[in-house]
């Protein structure tokens, strides 16, 4: 039955190679920590992305509760946190994920700076990893805010402070990020929108763009 | 497929569209040219690499369930003594900015010059690392350079702490996510309910209020602060049911030698009046 349904849709659509070029293209000795256990080091970025989706469902569930506005976004937290079953579960594994791609991201990118991966003809690739680097220190900074408590209020506060301090460009990223003349409802609700619409948009394509070179261009070769 | 392809066609279209065939098929380049055990991506090595995932999956969870993720309590722009704290891994750069030369006259260098030309250099390293070797050992400029940043991030982010850390300790204070959670398992233990932050507790009444200790808060202009009917106000405690939380001669320690923002009072009061004045606060009990 299912295999008749994936024919019918191959004849008309030609999916096999698709997914044939991703399931077996080959992954060489140098790379597979099952062969050479140093081999880890190659690990970080598909640990990292599994920590992306996982930040990425976890963030889901978050927002079926989480309410953008400063007089409910405390108490939503704190009532996911504390009423909601496996609530604490699901921010918790959001909160320390956070940390953790951070971690895992840190890593990858060291593996391909130490191994000199980044060089001809991955530099586009590395150029796209950078553009990632940023994205997630973005949602990084932008998250930070929406539990609305004191320590994420002040830290945004300082932040865009920094931010203002910039020659020219300051002022208009201070207005861009804080909506108003002070940090409050405006910049919550700016930042939820950046958080969970905007830099997930770029993070996908980005990945999308990592993905399809990365697959193009093949791992590099052993050192 | 319904293409009318005879061998001979010039143009070959892909079914009935009107896209052109390709004539080189995209065959991405395998790994023929490395010695040694290839395998497949799936499932032959995915499921090696899901073994790995499973490890760091365990980690975080083991992580979520021992360490519950922090709240605090509700943003209170008014508070001015809330000391500003950014998540970990910008630490360094928040650190960087407290340093001359990179800070005040020169706050440019610290925001835009430093980080400008450590990441514009991060970013660009392809095009300034353009030499064939691989190695990291046969190229030591990159990699020292890397070396020494990565140095100086460790360093950075540790002195920020450290100094965090000092602050806490010097101002008395208690992360809020901990005195929180403190005050939770502690109604927990009492059996009560779990505060709600977000409800205002219900002011305590003042006992005695016309006690002549009332009339030393007034000249002492305890009240300019704590204001006057002793409720407190932004960053300032009150004073009604303030008996709760300390004893007489803790009281009168902090009237004494004052505490953080509250001014000492050893000249302007006697011994004997602060005695009376510590007397009457505590017996300021919401819960008698
Ligand atoms: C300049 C403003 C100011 C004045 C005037 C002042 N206080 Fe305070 N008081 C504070 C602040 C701020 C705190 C909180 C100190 C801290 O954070 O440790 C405080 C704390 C206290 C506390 C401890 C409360 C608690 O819950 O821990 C007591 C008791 C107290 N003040 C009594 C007095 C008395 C009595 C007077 C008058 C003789 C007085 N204060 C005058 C600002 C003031
Ligand atoms: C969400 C963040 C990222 C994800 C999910 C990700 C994922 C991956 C994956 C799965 C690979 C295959 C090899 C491996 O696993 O090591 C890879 C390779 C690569 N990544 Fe990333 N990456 C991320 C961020 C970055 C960053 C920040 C950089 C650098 C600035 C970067 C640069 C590269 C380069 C140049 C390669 C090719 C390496 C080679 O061929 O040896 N990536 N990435």
């Amino acid at each position: 039955m299912i295999k008749s349904i994936y024919n019918w849709i191959d004849e008309r659509l030609d999916i096999t190679p698709m997914w044939r070029d991703v399931a077996d293209h080959e992954v060489p000795e140098h790379v597979n920590p099952a062969h050479h256990f140093s081999a880890f080091v190659y690990c970080f970025g598909g640990l990292t992305f599994f920590i992306t989706v996982i930040q990425i469902l976890s963030g889901m569930f978050l927002t079926m509760y989480y309410v953008p506005d400063i007089i409910n976004a405390y108490a939503s937290v704190d009532y996911l946190q504390s009423k909601v079953a496996f609530g604490g579960i699901v921010r918790g594994m959001h909160h320390w994920g956070a940390s953790l791609v951070i971690v895992m991201m840190f890593l990858h990118t060291l593996r391909v700076f130490f191994t000199g991966s980044y060089k001809a003809p991955r530099e586009m690739n590395w150029v796209v990893g950078m553009l990632i680097f940023f994205i997630m220190l973005g949602l990084g900074f932008t998250g930070y805010l929406l539990p609305w408590d004191n320590k994420a209020y002040y830290a945004t506060k300082v932040g865009i402070q920094i931010a203002d301090s910039v020659p020219i460009a300051g002022p208009y990223i201070k207005q861009l990020m804080q909506g108003g003349d002070i940090v409050g409802a405006q910049t919550l609700t700016r930042f939820f929108a950046i958080h969970v619409f905007f830099l997930p948009g770029a993070l996908l394509a980005m990945l999308a763009a990592h993905f399809i070179m990365i697959r193009k261009q093949g791992i590099s070769g052993p050192l | 497929m319904a293409a009318s392809s005879k061998g001979n066609e010039k143009v070959v279209y892909v079914g009935d569209s009107r896209i052109r065939k390709g004539t080189s098929p995209n065959i991405p380049a395998d790994y023929s040219a490395f010695p040694g055990k290839s395998e497949a991506f799936i499932p032959n090595f995915l499921l090696k690499e899901w073994m790995v995932g499973v490890v760091v999956l365990v980690g975080l969870l083991v992580l979520t369930i021992a360490e519950p993720a922090p709240l605090g309590y509700p943003a209170d722009p008014l508070n001015a003594a809330f000391i500003p704290m950014p998540d970990w891994y910008f630490l360094f750069l928040y650190q960087l900015l407290k340093y001359p030369y990179v800070s005040q006259d020169y706050l440019v260098l610290g925001t835009v010059g430093v980080p400008g030309i450590a990441f514009g250099a991060l970013m660009l390293a392809p095009f300034l690392d353009t030499g064939k070797e691989r190695r990291f050992y046969r190229r030591p400029i990159a990699s020292s350079l890397m070396i020494l940043s990565l140095i100086a991030i460790v360093y950075l982010t540790k002195v920020s702490w450290d100094f965090y850390t000092h602050e806490l300790r010097l101002t008395n204070t208690i992360p809020e996510h901990k005195l929180r959670e403190e005050k939770a398992r502690e109604a927990a233990e009492k059996g009560q309910e779990r505060p709600n932050p977000m409800k205002k507790e219900k002011p305590a009444a003042l006992v005695d209020a016309d006690d002549p200790a009332t009339a030393i808060l007034k000249k002492a202009q305890c009240i300019t602060c704590h204001a006057a009917d002793l409720q407190g106000q932004a960053g300032i405690p009150a004073l009604a049911g303030v008996g709760d939380r300390l004893t007489k001669e803790e009281i009168a320690e902090i009237v004494t030698n004052g505490r953080n923002n509250m001014p000492s009072f050893k000249e302007q009061l006697s011994t004997a009046e602060i005695d009376q004045v510590a007397t009457w606060l505590a017996k300021q009990k919401a819960v008698q």
